[in-house]
């Protein structure tokens, strides 16, 4: 019996994950909140003949109703980027709603595992952290930055370029953060392994970097990636759901290194060095975080500087969301 | 007595691509309410190898998005420019039309003729032109109109064959089999007849092994699946009719076809062209069909035993069907 809660389950991502999320097997309850059109996509979501089933609760007024009981929390609240932003320009509006959404999950469902997509996530964790910990509630291995969405799309570039390649069967590390340069595809260890031109190398880093913006772009101002990362945060949470009921899984995210802090040592040696936040493989079971997986080999010397780029950035990006809550660096 | 529905499979992390059948799937009315969320659905679909997406607008950016995901189809958007509505066509096995207007509440679908037919009209001569053999799964409503107006674009075109253009009918399935569920705590399939609007839906309960329900429930039921779709307008207030549970029943019809294609069988319900009602002057019907690669392998009749309620309801329904298939002819004879 796992019940999971959609947090902005209106919106351009919540209504087609709420969708993928009805059709995944071993969820029970689907708790859907958003602060308009609620009814209106409950009603059409539960006719869907799954044995799955759905309530709705629309504004703020219902949010804690809506996390009752809730096991997993995935939240796909606010607003996307428009051309030319990046996901930084977000953080005004999207600092909020993330703080009061995570201050209503402290005070009723504080044990369950929460799955961040608002952007940008470099910030949006490091918010709900603070906003947890200031509620004694905090649990570092319950907390996720969904990072999913960079995954997919190297395996589906990397097929774009070697059309032969199974995108379904193709594992490439990515560590770091999830906007722009602070994404860190590490192709050197891709299983199968890849054998790639220094040229193509780049340019497939320079794509993963940007995919978002590339979504963006051809949206033309009607928005971001909406499907795409529906289908990502759906098998994010689909993994998320079978750790939970007691199976290892291994995803890429966004996590809290206290989570393990031993497990922690590699990638710190690798450059994430004092960074409290930074998105790793790791392993999930019931309780969230079981374990940050090792990388199975050195960074080469362009994915170290690759790194060590991230990290500058995302130092930035963290203390600016623990500031919003904290109001000190 | 039938197979549990799988659901459409996601992500497709473990199958492997030794597939080497040539699957394109052509959506038309991509970037509208049900056309993105079906168009997710059959890109996580492995059985799909070519998604065309067309619209009047927005495509490219839903092809864009949906195109990121690491399946094995590839995904092109094409709006009007540049013949995009022949190129989206070209190739397809199966054409999934969800375009047109959705219903404001208190609107029927038979509401939405006026807007809808023109739209199905071009869209169908335009299948008629570029892909004449693929199948056409027709979504936009009234579907009890639609469909006998692709019919007849077909038969102007020559290239008219009952066996490739379905109604889909499969959210009625899909809601009778969830409203059942509800009462009697496990989800099976329900079949459902007739048409897709309103009194034109017949759910036959009667074939659901073990299920018991008192008159005064089977009423309930009955009305309840019969204006399902009223429900989720009304609940919408105005911001259009079902999207992602159409896109998901879509999906599953589409992905149905695709079985049927790669050698299963197949049995299905959906609005076809069929002599069961021939006597009473009706051409299409909603019933059990079986399927394999060229569409309908063979219609089936009605179960011979229906109850005594669910013959009244078929006889209700002729005469509305009679009435919106006569419309959809004479619309196209008449344009």
């Amino acid at each position: 019996m796992v019940s999971v809660a959609v947090l902005g389950a209106a919106g351009g991502i919540g209504q087609p994950l709420s969708l993928l999320l009805m059709l995944t097997p071993g969820i029970s309850r689907l708790s859907l909140y958003d602060i308009v059109n609620m009814p209106g996509v409950a009603a059409d979501i539960s006719h869907i003949n799954s044995n799955v089933s759905v309530e709705h609760h629309a504004g703020a007024a219902q949010l804690r109703r809506a996390l009752q009981g809730i096991d997993i929390v995935v939240i796909p609240a606010g607003v996307p980027r428009k051309p030319g932003m990046t996901r930084d320009d977000l953080f005004s509006v999207n600092a909020s709603i993330v703080r009061e959404l995570t201050e209503a999950v402290a005070d009723t469902c504080p044990r369950a595992l929460i799955a961040i997509i608002a952007n940008p996530v470099n910030s949006t964790v490091p918010i709900a952290a603070e906003v947890l910990k200031s509620r004694h509630v905090y649990d570092p291995r319950r907390l996720f930055g969904v990072t999913t969405l960079d995954s997919v799309r190297a395996s589906r570039f990397v097929r774009d370029l070697r059309p032969e390649t199974d995108a379904a069967e193709l594992h490439i590390p990515i560590v770091g953060g999830h906007s722009g340069n602070t994404i860190v595809p590490l192709l050197s260890m891709a299983t199968p392994r890849l054998e790639l031109t220094p040229a193509e190398a780049e340019g497939l880093v320079q794509r993963i970097q940007y995919g978002g913006d590339e979504v963006v772009k051809a949206k033309e101002g009607r928005g971001s990636a909406t499907l795409s990362m529906a289908h990502a945060a759906a098998r994010f949470t689909n993994s998320l759901v079978v750790a939970f009921k007691g199976t290892l899984t291994v995803e890429l995210a966004l996590v809290p290194l206290a989570a393990d802090p031993g497990g922690a040592q590699q990638i710190r040696r690798f450059g994430a060095g004092q960074l409290e936040y930074f998105a790793v493989p790791v392993e999930l079971g019931q309780a969230g975080v079981q374990r940050i997986v090792a990388l199975p080999t050195e960074p080469n010397t362009l994915e170290r500087k690759g790194i060590e780029i991230a990290a500058s950035v995302l130092r930035e990006n963290i203390d600016k969301g623990v500031s919003y809550i904290t109001g000190t660096k | 007595m039938f197979a549990t529905r799988n659901a459409v499979k996601l992500g497709a992390r473990s199958f492997s691509t030794g597939a080497t059948l040539q699957s394109k799937v052509a959506v038309l009315g991509a970037a509208g309410g049900i056309g993105q969320p079906l168009s997710l659905l059959l890109k996580a679909n492995p059985r799909v190898t070519e998604l065309g997406l067309y619209d009047i607008h927005n495509t490219p950016g839903v092809a864009a998005d949906v195109g990121h995901i690491n399946t094995l189809s590839t995904v092109t958007g094409y709006t009007a420019k540049d013949d995009g509505l022949k190129k989206a066509l070209t190739g397809a096995e199966l054409v999934v039309i969800p375009a047109g207007v959705p219903r404001k509440p208190g609107m029927t679908r038979d509401d939405l003729f006026n807007t809808n037919a023109g739209i199905v009209r071009d869209l169908a001569k335009a299948c008629a032109e570029t892909c004449p053999e693929a199948k056409l799964l027709i979504i936009s409503n009234p579907v009890n109109s639609t469909v006998p107006i692709a019919t007849e674009v077909f038969k102007k075109a020559n290239v008219y064959d009952a066996k490739r253009i379905f109604g889909v009918t499969s959210l009625d399935l899909v809601r009778a089999s969830r409203f059942v569920g509800e009462k009697t705590g496990s989800v099976g399939e329900v079949p459902v007849v007739g048409g897709h609007a309103g009194v034109t839906i017949i759910p036959l309960f009667s074939q659901v092994p073990g299920l018991q329900l008192s008159d005064a429930e089977r009423d309930a039921l009955t009305h309840r699946v019969q204006f399902g779709g009223d429900e989720v307008v009304k609940a919408k207030d105005g911001a259009g009719s079902a999207t992602l549970s159409m896109a998901y029943a879509g999906a599953r019809f589409a992905d149905s076809l695709l079985r049927a294609a790669a050698g299963e069988d197949v049995l299905e319900w959906a609005f076809v062209r069929t002599d069961l009602f021939k006597k009473e002057g009706l051409e299409f019907f909603s019933t059990y069909v079986k399927l394999d690669k060229n569409g309908v392998k063979e219609v089936l009749p009605l179960p011979s035993n229906i109850s005594a309620y669910e013959q009244e309801l078929v006889q209700k329904a002729i005469p509305e069907l009679k009435k919106s298939e006569a419309k959809g002819v004479s619309f196209v004879a008449g344009n």
